[in-house]
């Protein structure tokens, strides 16, 4: 739960219906077409009849930028061109940053002739929304950035009294729709719990008419409880997809899953499924400070995953959360034949039942046995809070039932303590 | 109390939500602080039906209670002392509670629990808060604590870490952290390394935090109990750049031990979130690096990981204690809080004789039995009716024949028309206006011995008369000389010889076809042999079949004597009359309300007025 990016065809289509409330000249084609693997194009045709009949734009639509430079921008074309650009670039591989990810989603537009190219941006800080503008748009903004005017907008100011004209540049003719744009942006912005959005550029046409180009923006997703009608549909809602590249494994969607389920919290990031050192990890504060510590004694590179399980989840869902973990970690032997750690880490909880919560990591060990054996895992437990007595015993016990070495500690122990002890034998 | 406070020994919390365990721990913290009074003085529950109610609470051993309130406004009216609202609303419904508390003048710190707050209304409160000089914690907190004086909510867990973590009583250190579950560790190792701590807030793990690790840092800097602080910083956001100013321009002098994790970010993809919303670097500066660098720059003591954190909290206590600049404090021994019997119960320290035994059903296990059986088998098997109620009424598997016995038993007495007293009263509630329930009611009440009775009254004399081995001309002459009653279970109205009761003559064959045998059915037809050459309409009646074929089938089960006794006496039977006639009354109550029958009143002419 945080913010969280949505494409630009979701942040088009909303700002096209909410916009108009504040800014009824808008007036925004709204025409707006995706792409993807599966369409059908003669449904797509049918469904928007202007592909047919209107000059067109298109674009990836997958969360990244600067598509102009790699050569994704097809421009003032027709139907055929963007047959032909679509299926030239669909399901290629292409590296964005670091990141080598396919290309499987175009957002396609008319194409709207224009001279000028603004600016503009909304953030937000503790005290204010900050809106950023430049008469200079496009590409080049990044170069040009002293050139961008930072207008920040207190909280619960009244944006309808609000002279923005005057902090603006000298717009001449366009004043009255460019600032009539602006506030209404910033209205939506309010409105829907945006936490970032980028128009650059947009356009104004010759008979003023205001058209945003290239579009990024990121939502709170925690206000979606607020914005079941406005953020997509019951049917339909909005979609948070992943950055581009960036693949869910099945064991991190089947853990979302039944994150998704309760109440309480399970996390898991699989960093590298061949690798020596797993962490099951109790609270989202404690986890980092695991990770931290293999990466700060110089284990960083031998570390398996990221994950946390907190909020008291229940004994079977710990269990669940265990065995997919154990099932990761014994696929192979370490190919250096060294014993594979895990390490059940955590604090002293609060209200976490730390006997409920070990029961279920017991259970998962009790089924997988051999598993364990079979690529030699050594496990190491530090733990406290409710019933902590008990939960710890559980794991002891468990370890000499199944002759399997577990090293168990307490609160008397440093928290990270057992980080050390298990990588520096 | 002074401004660098949030609480002390005396505040009073109001608790926005019905949150049984964390007010109880709340008082066992207090009890074990040796709090003149408790801490929570209220509790809000929205939802509650009328203005006022009381909630239970243990003090120490005793019990005593505690005001809910509906609404805010009148626990507040109530409570105007009462300066911190704990609140406890989900997330959806957290800001508006939240601007309410704000905007109370009675409260000065509000605590926000609820994880998920949308970022805007975070932002809105803490403006709210900054224009009525108020302190928020929260959102996403477990809350703080300031030892033996004010645990806020769960904080810190149970009273046997309190006392582990010596919690009870006044230590010197401050401490501060964003992650609620860390605070918790870190107030366990600081009392390990220190003399432990004064007070441990945890801000929240949310982008912006209603108040920010520097503002809390700054009241530990005004605070003369407070001789070091310590605080656990996380990567995202900039905030810890402002403890960085602070120690730079002066305005914090004391000893600061911090340290800021996520420093392994820089071996994870990005766009990995980390536990916290708010833990995410969006810039260099954001990294856990930069922030631990930045500190130690100016002084600030930095560990080298998080492992020699503790190491470093110790030496610099040391130093401190070397300098003399720690008082030597009171340590007492903290009361003793009773163990709760429940938990007690779990570990199986105590036990305590139970007040009911039940031996047919049993609903606690994965599947509900009746006597035994599932009740998956008795839908997959489909097992009648009358086996039910063999295994609720007489704790048996009954074979099919006694099964559909007890079913024949209750389409038979099913109903008997609108006149017999049982229906008549019935029908007179319904169009009362009494609702089904009361009808019913009214309807079952007239059974007894005149009405419905007959059943088991014929059961019990000719169970006698055959037990005792009596010759039926014998049970008739005893039964007029001796008891003085007609038989019970002889006798129709209407009916005769000649003129049979079909009911009786399709049960009489049910019996002789399915029962292996049936001597109480073979005697009762001695009896009526005798009977009906005095009169042709002293027959078997319906009722006293009914009641004689059920000995028959306690004859083919596998029953003692006593066992048999016990059916009879426990009025089984009544309970067969009342079961199958429940059906006809509640039909007649339908009738009557689907007609909507207006007020019955029994006619002028129907009555005889025999005074004047």
């Amino acid at each position: 739960m945080a913010q969280k990016s949505i494409h630009e065809y979701s942040a088009k289509k909303l700002i096209a219906g909410e916009l108009p409330k504040y800014f009824p000249e808008f007036n925004y084609h709204g025409k707006l077409a995706v792409i993807t693997p599966d369409t059908k194009w003669e449904e797509l045709v049918k469904d928007n009849p202007w592909l047919k009949t209107d000059k067109l734009a298109a674009k990836p639509d997958q969360l990244f930028g600067k598509r102009g430079k790699a050569n994704l921008l097809l421009l003032d074309a027709s139907l055929a061109d963007l047959k032909s650009f679509i299926k030239e670039k669909m399901d290629k591989e292409m590296i964005v940053g670091e990141t080598k990810g396919t290309l499987n989603r175009f957002l396609v537009e008319p194409f709207i002739p224009h001279d000028k190219e603004f600016y503009v941006s909304i953030t937000s800080d503790r005290e204010n929304d900050i809106i950023h503008f430049s008469l200079e748009g496009g590409i080049f903004v990044e170069e040009n950035w002293d050139k961008v005017l930072h207008i920040p907008i207190p909280i619960g100011t009244d944006i309808d009294a609000f002279n923005l004209a005057e902090k603006l540049p000298d717009l001449g003719e366009l004043e009255d729709v460019v600032v009539s744009f602006v506030k209404g942006l910033l209205q939506v912005y309010i409105d829907q719990d945006f936490a970032f959005m980028e128009i650059n550029p947009f356009a104004v046409t010759e008979d003023k008419l205001v058209v945003p180009l290239d579009l990024k923006a990121r939502l709170d997703d925690t206000a979606a409880f607020k914005h079941s009608d406005t953020w997509g549909n019951y049917d339909n809602p909005i979609k948070f997809p992943v950055s581009f590249g960036q693949k869910f494994s099945k064991e991190e969607e089947y853990i979302r899953s039944i994150d998704e389920q309760t109440g309480s919290s399970l996390k898991l990031t699989v960093l590298d499924r061949d690798k020596r050192i797993w962490t099951m990890v109790a609270g989202g504060g404690a986890s980092v400070v695991y990770a931290d510590t293999i990466v700060d004694l110089g284990f960083g590179n031998e570390l398996a995953n990221y994950g946390e399980y907190s909020g008291n989840p229940s004994r079977e869902h710990t269990e669940l959360y265990a065995q997919t973990l154990i099932d990761l970690m014994t696929k192979k032997p370490d190919p250096k034949g060294r014993p594979k750690i895990l390490l059940v880490g955590g604090g002293i909880a609060n209200f976490t039942d730390v006997k409920a919560t070990f029961a279920g990591i017991v259970s998962a060990l009790r089924k997988s046995a051999d598993k364990l054996k079979k690529v030699n895992v050594k496990i190491y437990v530090r733990r406290g809070g409710p019933n902590e007595k008990e939960g710890l015993k559980l794991m002891k016990d468990v370890g000499e039932e199944m002759g399997i070495p577990i090293e168990v500690y307490d609160r008397y122990t440093p928290m990270t303590r057992i980080v050390p002890l298990a990588l520096k034998e | 109390m002074e401004d660098y406070e949030l609480f002390n020994r005396d505040s009073q919390a109001i608790v926005y939500g019905f949150q049984r365990n964390a007010i109880q721990r709340m008082l066992d913290f207090d009890f074990v602080s040796k709090r003149d009074k408790p801490s929570v003085a209220a509790i809000i529950r929205p939802t509650q039906a009328g203005a006022i109610g009381y909630h239970k609470v243990f003090w120490g051993g005793k019990e005593i209670v505690i005001p809910i309130y509906k609404t805010l406004e009148l626990a507040a009216k109530n409570h105007t002392t009462a300066d911190v609202l704990i609140n406890f609303s989900s997330f959806r419904s957290s800001h508006p509670t939240s601007k309410e508390a704000l905007e109370t003048e009675s409260i000065r710190v509000l605590v926000i629990i609820a994880e998920g707050m949308p970022e805007r209304q975070s932002r809105e409160l803490i403006k709210l808060a900054k224009e009525k000089n108020k302190i928020i914690i929260g959102p996403a907190t477990v809350g703080g604590i300031r030892a033996g004086a004010f645990k806020i909510a769960n904080t810190a867990g149970t009273i046997e870490n309190i006392i582990k973590s010596k919690l009870y009583r006044p230590g010197s250190v401050g401490f501060v952290s964003k992650s609620g579950g860390m605070s918790n560790e870190m107030n366990f190792m600081i009392s390990q390394n220190t003399d432990g701590i004064l007070e441990g807030i945890a801000i929240g793990g949310d982008r912006y935090a209603g108040s920010l690790l520097i503002d809390h840092i700054l009241r530990y800097e005004a605070n003369p109990q407070v001789k070091m602080i310590v605080c656990l910083g996380e990567i995202g956001g900039m905030d810890e750049y402002s403890i960085v100013e602070a120690v730079k321009d002066g305005r914090v002098k004391k000893p600061l031990v911090m340290w800021v994790t996520g420093t392994s970010s820089k071996i994870f993809p990005a766009g990995v979130q980390f536990g916290h919303a708010g833990a995410m670097a969006g810039s260099d500066m954001e990294t856990a690096d930069a922030k631990n660098k930045a500190l130690a720059e100016v002084g600030i003591i930095v560990p080298e990981s998080y492992d020699t954190f503790g190491d470093k909290i110790r030496e610099t206590f040391e130093k401190l204690k070397a300098e003399g600049k720690i008082e030597p404090l009171e340590d007492f021994e903290p009361p003793q809080i009773p163990q709760d019997y429940g938990k007690a119960a779990v570990q199986g320290i105590v036990r305590r004789p139970t007040d009911v035994v039940v031996t047919i059903s049993n609903e606690r296990g994965d599947i509900l039995t009746y006597n035994g059986v599932p009740i998956d088998k008795i839908i997959s098997e489909e097992l009648s009716l009358g086996y039910v109620i063999g295994l609720l009424w007489l704790k048996k598997e009954l074979p099919p024949f006694a099964a559909k016995y007890i079913e024949l038993v209750l389409k038979l007495t099913a109903d008997h028309g609108p006149a017999v007293s049982g229906a008549h009263n019935a029908i007179v509630t319904a169009r009362a206006g009494k609702d089904l329930m009361a009808s019913l009611a009214s309807g079952i009440l007239t059974i007894g011995p005149r009405f419905g009775g007959a059943i088991s009254d014929a059961a019990k004399y000719f169970k006698m008369a055959l037990d005792s081995g009596k010759h039926p001309p014998d049970f008739i002459n005893y039964m007029k000389d001796v008891v003085g009653i007609n038989i019970p279970g002889i006798g129709h109205r209407i009916k005769s010889v000649q003129n049979p009761d079909i009911r009786v003559t399709l049960l009489k064959k049910f019996v002789n076809e399915n029962f292996p045998k049936h001597p109480y059915l073979d005697y009762a037809l001695e009896v009526e042999k005798l009977t009906t050459q005095k009169r042709n309409n002293l027959i078997l009646n319906v009722d006293g079949c009914i009641g004689i074929c059920f000995l028959d089938l306690m004859e083919n089960l596998d029953l003692t004597l006593e066992e048999k006794q016990d059916v009879l006496d426990t009025e089984v039977l009544n309970g067969l009359f009342v079961l199958g006639r429940s059906i006809g009354m509640m039909g007649h109550i339908f009738d009557q309300k689907r007609q909507r029958a207006a007020l019955y009143r029994q006619p002028w002419d129907e009555i005889l007025y025999a005074s004047k």
